[in-house]
């Protein structure tokens, strides 16, 4: 087994964010996390990063994370929601996270490349968007070519072209060998990269299936994701709220539950109120009810 | 196991980003201009002898880091866990093959290093118009002087490093490394005065009060460096003198040294077990 959990708690003073969560992860598998906010899902990566503490048995590429965890997590290449880098140029982050993963310097080209960030190598990690932001995470994450990939939402902030062609490079890199563990919402994003999905609730392992069916399983709607600029998001939820959606703030984008004709009718409203949209999505299958939100 | 490759890494990183800190450039030229003026305007006075123009210029820069060193020690040691756990670089930090005592030791390393540099260059101005002036009568004691100002630097770097380490956010650890400033500097130097004529306090307790205080334990070790009598601190001085002679200095640097291990080990302690330190902002999903 590439990660073996067996009755993992966590606590958060009073609150039970982990509940006898048992699993078990296969070397090369593309293992998607799935829950509501609050299910477990990020706390069960950190446990995974070994940097929170946890009770019960958690061993990663035959680690005990509770034992040793630097050594558990330089089995693991780390992707979060949103990477915070120190605000140096992209190659010189990479050499410095090249030099803590114990790298060399030669894979700092070549993950530049596999990420195609070596024509931005000298910008200052403040000027990279978002999108690029995420490549420079992943290509941290390659540095030293770990077994294990642990991603945190990573589309979550991405506009609809950076999610696909991060969700296509690792794609690859799963084909490649690599086990992936992955947190989302978004169904499309667990049926294109997962092999299995853990479904989360209340730190509980609530159900195990194939990605495909988990709408059926868990009796999803479709969700319109909308992105528009800052300045325009509070009119926006305030325009969503009036008209009575069922809505969702997610990072730069708004989630909107449609129905399978009234899809263009939140647009047309935005529109209407002289809201510009930047883009939008059509998501099938998302959780629902949804709570709260993840910014 | 500490893996000091880690370290290393950290720390020249710290050492980089230092050195683009805006704030820090401001200091390190203000410090090297004063006291390269204090080691002129005080050889100006063509009536003294060498040896007390020396003496003044000494004693000034000895001033002068009192004023400064705590200042930027405390204020940058304080923002710097903090600051990183608010931005969330700490976070992906930790999310590396890296343990926690080699983040806290690379990133005190790292600041450390570029306030003695400051602290070098600051001296090494002063001395070299001293030197240049042919007022530079006892190099020995004045590299001495420099070495307790590196000690002075380092601990009150680690009281800030103990403040990061405390503080939720970076607003309130600059707060209190502001605080623990003016109550060192000012409360520590003048409030004992007043409470001591105030109270009738015995000259031991005075002296005791006064020596816990980093900042004193340098500014004596100093005066001992420069002209070997405690005279010039009044009673409180000749009853350390007299009470324990030539067992002062040493005392003095181990007290300096204990105050730089002590907050430094305690942040260590707090910032290895507390996961507060790494969460950002929102409770976890």
């Amino acid at each position: 087994m590439m990660i073996t959990a067996k009755n993992l708690s966590k606590r958060y003073g009073r609150a039970l964010a982990l509940d006898n969560l048992s699993f078990t992860i296969e070397p090369g598998e593309a293992v998607a996390l799935w829950g509501a906010n609050g299910a477990g899902k990020t706390t069960t990566l950190r446990c995974l990063l070994g940097v929170q503490g946890f009770e019960g048995e958690l061993r990663v590429n035959g680690i005990d994370v509770a034992q040793n965890s630097k050594a558990a997590r330089a089995s693991i290449g780390y992707v979060p929601q949103e990477a915070r880098f120190y605000d140096m140029p992209v190659l010189e982050t990479l050499h410095f996270y090249a030099r803590l993963k114990k790298a060399s310097a030669a894979r700092v080209g070549a993950v530049l490349e596999q990420v195609q960030l070596t024509a931005h190598q000298n910008k200052r990690v403040s000027m990279l968007s978002g999108g690029m932001k995420q490549r420079l995470a992943l290509a941290a994450a390659l540095l030293s070519d770990p077994p294990i990939l642990v991603l945190d939402e990573p589309t979550a902030n991405l506009d609809v072209q950076a999610q696909r062609d991060f969700i296509q490079t690792v794609q690859a890199l799963n084909q490649s060998g690599k086990t992936i563990v992955f947190s989302s919402h978004r169904l499309d994003e667990v049926i294109a990269l997962g092999s299995r999905v853990l479904v989360l609730s209340e730190g509980r392992l609530l159900l195990e299936c194939a990605p495909p069916e988990l709408a059926s399983k868990l009796g999803l709607h479709r969700w319109l994701r909308i992105w528009v600029a800052a300045q325009h998001k509070e009119p926006t939820l305030r325009l969503l709220n009036e008209q009575g959606y069922t809505f969702m703030p997610n990072g730069r984008s708004v989630y909107v539950q449609v129905s399978l004709g009234g899809k263009i009718a939140p647009l047309r409203s935005l529109e209407q109120a002289s809201i510009p949209v930047e883009d939008f999505d059509l998501i099938e299958g998302e959780m629902s009810p949804l709570e709260g939100n993840h910014d | 196991m500490i893996d000091f490759a880690n370290v290393g890494a950290i720390t020249l990183k710290e050492l980089r980003d230092a050195l683009r800190n805006r704030w820090f450039i401001v200091f390190t030229v203000a410090f090297a201009v004063l006291a390269l003026a204090l080691s002129a305007l005080t050889q100006n006075s063509g009536s003294l002898t060498r040896t007390v123009s020396y003496s003044r210029t000494a004693a000034s820069l000895i001033n002068l880091v009192m004023l400064f060193v705590p200042l930027i020690s405390l204020t940058l040691g304080s923002a710097n866990l903090v600051g990183d756990r608010e931005t969330g670089a700490l976070f992906y930090l930790l999310a590396q093959p890296v343990s926690r005592v080699e983040v806290l030791l690379g990133k005190y390393l790292g600041l450390a290093g570029a306030l003695l540099a400051t602290l070098t260059l600051g001296f090494g101005a002063a001395g070299a118009a001293l030197a240049l002036q042919g007022s530079l009568q006892d190099a020995g004691s004045y590299l001495f002087s420099v070495v307790l100002a590196y000690l002075l630097a380092l601990a009150m770097l680690s009281l800030g490093f103990l403040m990061s380490a405390l503080a939720r956010r970076t607003t309130a650890a600059l707060g209190g490394a502001l605080f623990l400033w003016l109550l060192l500097v000012f409360i520590g130097d003048l409030g004992v005065m007043g409470a001591s004529v105030a109270m009738r306090l015995p000259i031991e307790t005075v002296f005791a009060v006064v020596v816990v205080n980093p900042l004193q334990m340098f500014k004596i070790a100093s005066i001992l460096t420069i002209q070997a009598s405690l005279e010039v601190l009044g009673p409180a001085g000749m009853y350390a003198a007299d009470q324990f002679g030539g067992l002062l200095l040493p005392l003095l640097l181990s007290g300096l040294v204990l105050w730089i291990v002590i907050p430094l080990a305690a942040a260590l302690s707090l910032f290895a077990r507390q996961e507060k330190f790494i969460v950002k902002r929102s409770a976890p999903a």
